[in-house]
């Protein structure tokens, strides 16, 4: 029964995620860039909810294990090959080397101990990033790549043009299909899914971790660690596995940022970055399988769409108004959109902590039993 | 020799001298009652057995092993395992995942990372659990929110909890505070059947005088930290020492 509803959850999942550049035609959001940035960090978010949701364990230092993929993987396109197989595999290991780190030091201590000492640290990699660790950041300016890079797996290439990143010869950058469907113009390119099978894979992942004992020993340690202590289960080591897990989960996600894009620079690594992605799993639901995901969708949508609806679109919206009542709306309405999109994401997310304290799942299962409960109601009515 | 021997521990928290050279030597498969006025040390006691608390002098041997200093997992993966006096147990997971999880610690240890089997498919483990609440008559119960369990279920939870890992030392702290006379005949019929049964050695605080007297074997009185006196239950009855310090008020 439980399985079923997994496998069938997990069917759903990927049939979305696969159909997405058609999906989000219709809200603006379908272009490879954005698309790529939803899988991108809901793989961040699903990570992180392993150790959060979970756990309990709230980390605010998430986005250095982010930087430090993109780091790692930015510095393989830059000595060894611009394919990306090898250059997130450095980026999930260095950043499970370096959450292991993190882990141990700041596990010792729990509740809010723990988040400032999180926080902490990551501000201390993000600091060291800038300044000590030039050499291997490029500071300020970020890694880049550049011709005279020896990528020595790598044919020497045209000379003259930075190669592109690519999966076996298939370039990240590449629009392979570009149909007009339904009036759109819509476009797949190879980028996206590969962030789309790694989104897939590890939602499937994030499905059989909640569902083992592992998970089961980890959302005790949320409930009662006193008891766990008590049954004979040393918690340490469950949480320090979480915290890696997790930590690998945003290596991948930093890895494949800097896979889209080849550049990595400090500012991935701010505590407002690991930050957002808290923001984005309370959102969503924590603790539920898709919630994280939904949660990274909403912010990262609103990030980029909703921050682009400037003044002269708020005038065209309400251009049918008399011209007094469509400057005073535009003036209510343009601090909130745009540039501000920040308030309107602020005064939401109050919403959805205050209102359903579930996230957006618990809305969504909450609107299902309005919806079921009429839908009884009404059958009762029928047989009467 | 017993299977627990506690030799000259003393506990002290700042001027007040919670522990004072308790000696303790319980048999196996005995029932071992603690019984005092509050503040006696009882809990202290215990707190310093499952490894809560560390005494600041003395030595608790279990089963021939040293427990002092001992983490709170090692120790009831030695085979020591506690119902406190507040049920802990893990109200956000269901009646059944809270069984579930001392089977697992029982049978894979302290530590194991098997983050890719299923928990349902294991059908060891659902059958131990499934049995466990069977036997505590609360099958029915089997997929609610421990949370939302009254008082006297959760109790019985946390004994199931304790009881699936079959320990060779089981404590209770106030196994029966706050319950009804019917429910607290219940939990005595349920502590002697698994006396019975599975020959596990208990050691009882309690405050209820007919659950003592029902129960024990063997009854020690702690007050002021120390005890005062040990014997067969009818030998404390009829203890002056034990009648001053604590009974005396009690009239049994």
């Amino acid at each position: 029964m439980n399985l079923m509803k997994d496998r069938l959850l997990l069917i759903i999942f990927a049939a979305v995620v696969l159909a997405a550049p058609l999906i989000f035609a219709p809200t603006g959001a379908a272009y490879p860039d954005l698309l790529q940035r939803f899988a991108i960090y809901g793989i961040f978010a699903i990570g992180f909810n392993i150790l959060f949701g979970l756990t309990g364990y709230l980390s605010f230092g998430h986005a250095a294990f982010l930087g430090v993929g993109s780091y790692s993987a930015v510095w393989m396109f830059k000595l060894l090959s611009m394919n990306i197989v090898p250059a997130l595999l450095l980026s999930i290991v260095i950043a499970g080397a370096f959450s292991l780190l993190i882990g141990y030091v700041s596990l010792r201590r729990s509740g809010i101990y723990f988040s400032i000492l999180t926080l902490a640290l990551a501000q201390m990699s993000y600091n060291l990033a800038y300044s000590v660790l030039t050499p291997l950041t490029n500071g300020e300016t970020g890694l880049q790549l550049r011709l005279d890079d020896p990528r020595v797996l790598d044919a020497a290439g045209d000379a003259g043009s930075l190669p592109s990143t690519n999966f076996f010869g298939l370039e990240m950058k590449e629009v392979f299909w570009n149909p007009t469907i339904f009036g759109y113009d819509l476009q797949f390119n190879w980028g996206y899914y590969v962030c789309a099978i790694l989104l897939i894979a590890s939602f499937w992942i994030s499905i059989r971790i909640f569902r083992s004992p592992f998970g089961l020993m980890l959302r005790a340690v949320k409930t009662n660690q006193t008891r766990l202590n008590y049954t004979g289960i040393n918690s340490r080591p469950y949480t320090l596995a979480a915290f890696v897990i997790s930590g690998m989960f945003a290596g991948l996600a930093g890895g494949l940022l800097a896979s889209m894009d080849p550049l990595a620079g400090a500012e991935r690594m701010q505590w407002t970055v690991g930050g957002e992605v808290v923001l984005m799993v309370v959102l969503g639901g924590m603790g539920t399988l898709i919630g994280p995901i939904l949660g990274a969708v909403f912010i990262k949508y609103f990030e980029n769409i909703f921050s682009k609806i400037n003044d002269g679109v708020l005038h065209g919206w309400f251009a049918i108004m008399p011209e007094w009542a469509e400057n005073a709306m535009v003036l209510i309405i343009s601090p909130f959109v745009g540039k501000g999109w920040h308030l309107t994401l602020g005064a939401l997310f109050m919403l959805v902590v205050i209102f359903l304290p579930g996230g957006l799942v618990d809305g969504a299962k909450r609107i299902g039993r309005v919806v079921t409960g009429a839908n009884r109601r009404a059958a009762k009515v029928g047989i009467e | 020799m017993g299977i627990l021997e506690v030799q000259n521990v003393n506990k002290r928290f700042g001027g007040l001298q919670a522990l004072n050279n308790v000696n303790l030597s319980v048999e196996q498969g005995s029932v071992h009652a603690l019984i005092g006025p509050n503040g006696a040390g009882k809990s202290t006691f215990l707190n310093c057995l499952i490894g809560k608390l560390k005494p600041d002098t003395g030595s608790v041997m279990f089963d021939g092993k040293p427990v002092l200093g001992k983490k709170p997992h090692e120790i009831n993966q030695l085979g020591v395992s506690r119902v406190f006096q507040t049920p802990e147990i893990f109200t956000d997971l269901t009646v059944f995942e809270n069984v579930m999880i001392p089977c697992f610690a029982h049978r894979d240890g302290a530590f194991k990372v098997n983050a890719f089997a299923r928990v349902l498919r294991d059908k060891e483990i659902r059958q131990q659990a499934e049995h466990m609440l069977e036997d505590m008559g609360m099958k029915d119960k089997m997929s609610v929110h421990a949370g939302s369990l009254s008082r006297g279920d959760k109790r019985r939870l946390e004994m199931a909890m304790c009881l699936v890992q079959e320990p060779k030392l089981l404590l209770l702290d106030e196994p029966t505070a706050g319950m009804a006379r019917a429910d607290t005949n219940n939990t005595i019929d349920l502590l002697k059947h698994i006396g019975e049964s599975r020959n596990i050695t208990k050691v009882i605080i309690e405050h209820d005088m007919h659950v003592v007297f029902s129960l024990a074997t063997t009854i020690s009185v702690l007050a002021q930290g120390a005890i005062i006196a040990e014997g067969l239950p009818d030998e404390i009855k009829g203890h002056p020492k034990v009648r001053e310090a604590y009974l005396g008020e009690a009239e049994v």
